[in-house]
């Protein structure tokens, strides 16, 4: 055994010693002057050299050559790529890319190419890519096989393959096999096999890949073709109701930002809180105000400026909410229609008073880095903002239905409206309760609005844009409890989503409505209404 | 018995109000036609179509103040009812365009003929005849509102729910009409009126008619509602108001007498939204937006709700108000108004008529006492002062 890999060991090294010579130009810059003054026979066998050498900047050169647009600049004999640039051609380097000159179409001489030698070519390519070293140019060459299927790509594929032992790129070459099996003229059970192969690739290529190979494959197959179609449109169908279902729930869960501060203005203390939206604008504009600080003396904290606009937000617009309940809204407890009006004019007010400030027109809020872009989840592609904005809302319904559940706050506010004198006789200063619970209403529409600037245009209507639908959530959820307003924006979120695509934006939003007004009809106090005394209050 | 039902409407103060807007109805047009454009006492067209418009607007905080007032219905979506009224008038405008519009199509309305449609949609055909139009001008809103109150009224849905159920009723039709496919002129609505029953639209004599009319009409629904309001009916509703469920153990239907008012407060609705347009000259989908309709609630409130009259005020007052400040000082109209709402609701909760009617009631018992206590003084006082100013 030993004496064998010996005697090869030797063999090799005299053939490389012997082969040296006739090898003399080994560096592909060389390799391809050379093609300049070859005969077709002599190009045949640079090209086997060519591949020889592996390097992958040759592969621009051969796909030139094999276009016809590999010439020779007859001035100092060198072989450039060239492509038209007016009436002149422009030459490019064969290995580098750049542009080296401009001349006029005589200064060239093409080389020529024939049948022969695309083969020879196109199998160069393949060595060069498919058989490359590098792992990622592999990749690539098997995906570029699997976009662009052709019968004669089926011999490289199946050799590259024989030889792949990266269980990625492998895989990729199964598949790109496959497809360009399924373009050849092989046998019926290997194409079977092809068709099982690309079915399972899945998407809206594969589907095209089957739909174009449909029309010449043997009769046969075809219901095994029609077989895999139907199944990929059905997978397609499914994740098309899956991103249906995910915009649904990124609409539920702005629906939900925006509502949440009103499930506790007017969903728990009853007030029907037309200043809302403006709560929220006031949150947006605090943001933007935290990032004009952090753009002119901070830039370093741009990423931090979301984290660091949420307690200021929270603080404006709680201590502006703590000012309307204290000024205004405690005259009117047990007049709920009433507030609507003062709670109007409040919102007027403050519009006209942002509007004073910061002008009517639209103010620039930056995103951070890491809430720009999108990845990809199976066939979904979800953003970064919108995930954000998903996860936020959710931990803020769950903060405030902790705060509400578990904290002594949370039982005072909840007695308070509950049975108003009984909470007063207990020793619970229901003033004091009253002007926090609407402080934490407004702060938390604050907070909301830190979000929302992130996706929408923060001018002073802003507010305006968000309010109705605000009602209608905490109205279609249940007045008075918090996991009604979650359930019902969610699903007015999901419902809006499912309507959209078949009948339009406008008219889904419009059926949406109907059905609220429908569903209210049904249910005179939404999906979780309150039960015992409190409702006839 | 019908008789007996306006006489009974035609209590003192109605009767002055009437009276101011009869006189009204004849004098402003007078001075705008008969004086000299240059004469101190002339009224220019422009005055003439603006006060016409507040007038329509006070017709319809009338409707408002009907449903709110006297029967506890606080509808967020009247606005709604307006703009349909105004659309079935103004879609009679269009069909007397003919073919003097920019395409010059003898049937379509130039909108249509820009979507590239053929032929007239079916609610168009029939529009062209005026009184046809009038009757839908009635029927449109009435139908929307009976078949809205149909469905509310008899699942008890009450207070807050059902004002933000008529709020979103009037969102979904904003969002309806900006539509193209709806056939209404879409974003910009139905304008470029030229006549209406054969006269100029834009004419000094067709414009102070359309002012009479108006008066003429809110005199008219200011009649019936205080008719409404003193009947037997009348009570009933109050008592709607009050203690609904107590009138409902009384044995009556509660569901049809709010189904009732409701309709005929969305007609006059309609009335208004109708003598609206060819003064203004054009009715777009921004007469839905429900902040629109929160303005007639605010006008009611200023005025007074359950008073018939204060509406009518409240509306005048605040749209006069309006021209002035938006023309003088455009940045200070919103903190006026939003003001304004603020402090009517916490120091005038019975609005500016509300409120002179309650200083009177209690002068006038408290006058009562004082004559009762000198007539018998020796006796324990028959009303004590204080449960007389209740």
């Amino acid at each position: 055994m030993t004496m064998r890999y010996l005697l090869q060991f030797i063999f090799i090294l005299l053939t490389m010693g012997f082969a040296a010579p006739s090898l003399a130009q080994s560096d592909p810059k060389d390799l391809i002057n050379a093609l300049g003054k070859a005969s077709f026979k002599q190009a045949e066998e640079l090209l086997t050299q060519i591949a020889a050498t592996g390097d992958a900047h040759v592969v621009p050169a051969l796909e030139a050559f094999a276009e016809g647009d590999l010439y020779v600049r007859k001035a100092d004999g060198a072989v450039v790529i060239t492509k038209a640039a007016g009436a002149k051609l422009s030459a490019i380097d064969p290995l580098t890319g750049e542009v080296v000159g401009e001349e006029p179409k005589g200064a060239f001489t093409k080389i020529k190419v024939n049948n022969t030698l695309r083969r020879a070519i196109r199998s160069a390519l393949g060595d060069l890519t498919l058989l490359s070293p590098d792992r990622e140019v592999r990749l690539q060459a098997a995906q570029q096989v699997l976009q662009s299927p052709s019968a004669e790509n089926l011999d490289l594929v199946e050799t590259a393959l024989a030889k792949e032992t990266d269980p990625e790129v492998k895989a990729r070459m199964e598949e790109a096999r496959a497809v360009s099996l399924l373009a050849s003229d092989r046998s019926v059970e290997e194409k079977r096999a092809a068709i099982d192969m690309v079915a399972s690739l899945g998407g809206r290529e594969a589907i095209g890949i089957l739909m174009t190979v449909s029309s010449s494959i043997d009769e046969s197959l075809k219901p095994d073709l029609d077989k895999a179609i139907a199944g990929i449109e059905g997978d397609l169908a499914l994740w098309d109701a899956a991103q249906n279902i995910w915009y649904g729930i990124s609409l539920g869960s702005v629906l939900l930002l925006a509502a949440i501060g009103l499930a506790i203005t007017f969903g728990v203390m009853g007030i029907i809180n037309m200043a809302h939206g403006e709560m929220v604008m006031i949150g947006a504009y605090s943001t933007f105000m935290v990032q004009q600080v952090i753009r002119t003396s901070y830039p370093d904290l741009f990423d931090w400026s979301l984290a660091i606009a949420l307690p200021v937000a929270f603080l404006v617009t709680a201590v502006i909410g703590l000012v309307i309940e204290r000024g205004v809204i405690r005259f009117l407890y047990g007049r709920p229609l009433e507030t609507l009006l003062a709670t109007w004019g409040i919102s007027l007010i403050l519009q006209q008073a942002i509007r004073t400030i910061f002008g009517p027109t639209n103010q620039e809020v930056g995103n951070p880095s890491w809430m720009s872009g999108s990845f990809a989840l199976g066939g979904l592609t979800i953003t970064w903002n919108r995930m954000w904005i998903v996860l936020f809302s959710l931990t803020i319904f769950f903060a405030l239905l902790t705060l509400m559940k578990r904290s002594a706050f949370g039982l005072q506010m909840r007695a308070v409206t509950q049975n108003r004198r009984m909470a007063s006789s207990m020793g619970i200063r229901t003033p004091w309760v009253d002007a926090f619970t609407f402080a934490l209403g407004s702060g938390i529409a604050g907070i909301a609005g830190v979000a929302l600037s992130q996706i929408d245009n923060v001018s002073p209507n802003l507010g305006q844009a968000y309010i109705i639908d605000s009602f209608m959530v905490v109205v279609f959820g249940g007045v008075g409890n918090l996991w009604g307003t979650f359930v019902g924006a969610l699903s007015l979120g999901i419902l809006n989503k499912f309507l959209e695509p078949s009948v339009g934006a406008v008219l889904g939003k419009i059926l949406v409505l109907v059905l609220i007004i429908l569903f209210i009809q049904k249910r005179p106090r939404g999906l979780f209404a309150l039960k015992g005394r409190a409702v006839e209050a | 018995m019908i008789t007996g039902f306006i006489f009974r409407a035609l209590e003192g103060k109605i009767v002055v109000a009437v009276a101011i807007l009869l006189g009204v109805a004849l004098l402003v047009p007078a001075l705008n036609l008969l004086t000299a454009p240059d004469s101190f006492f002339h009224i220019p067209t422009y005055a003439v179509s603006l006060m016409g418009k507040y007038l329509c607007y006070a017709l319809l905080a009338l409707a408002l103040d009907l449903v709110w007032g006297y029967c506890g219905i606080l509808s967020l979506g009247h606005g709604a009812f307006f703009a349909l009224g105004g659309y079935a008038m103004g879609m009679y405008l269009m069909r007397q365009i003919g073919s003097r519009g920019v395409y010059g199509n003898p049937v379509l309305p130039d909108f249509m003929v820009f979507l590239n449609w053929k032929e007239l949609p079916w609610f168009w055909h029939g529009m062209d005849m005026f009184w046809f139009a009038m009757i839908m001008v009635l029927v449109v809103p009435g139908l929307l509102a009976f078949v809205f109150g149909w469905f509310a009224f008899r699942s008890r849905v009450n207070g807050v729910y059902l004002s933000i159920i008529t709020q979103a009723m009037t969102y979904a039709l904003l969002l309806a009409f900006f539509r193209n496919d709806m056939g209404f002129g879409g974003n910009n609505g139905l304008t470029d009126f030229k006549e209406i029953i054969g006269f100029n639209v834009q004419a000094d004599g067709t414009r102070a008619v359309l002012f009479a009319l108006s008066a003429i009409m809110l005199s008219l629904c200011l009649v019936t509602s205080s008719a409404i309001v003193r009947s037997k009916f009348g009570k009933v509703l109050v008592g709607v108001r009050d203690a609904e469920s107590r009138v409902r153990f009384l044995g009556y239907r509660v569901e049809n007498i709010k189904l009732f008012t409701f309709v005929v407060s969305a007609m006059m609705a309609g009335i208004a939204g109708a003598l609206f347009v060819p003064q203004v000259g054009i009715i777009n989908p921004g007469e839905f937006a429900p902040a629109n309709s929160i303005e007639v609630v605010v006008w009611t409130a200023v005025g007074g709700r359950g008073t018939l009259i204060g509406p009518i005020i409240g509306a005048l007052m605040i749209n006069a108000g309006k021209s002035y400040f938006t023309g003088a000082f455009p940045e200070l109209w919103l903190f006026a108004l939003g003001g304004l709402f603020i402090g009517v609701t916490l120091f005038l909760p019975k609005g500016v008529v509300g409120t002179i009617q309650q200083r009177l009631a209690i002068r006038r018992e408290r006058k009562a006492a004082d004559d009762a206590a000198n007539n018998d003084k020796a006796s324990d006082a028959a009303l004590p002062l204080g449960q007389a100013a209740e």
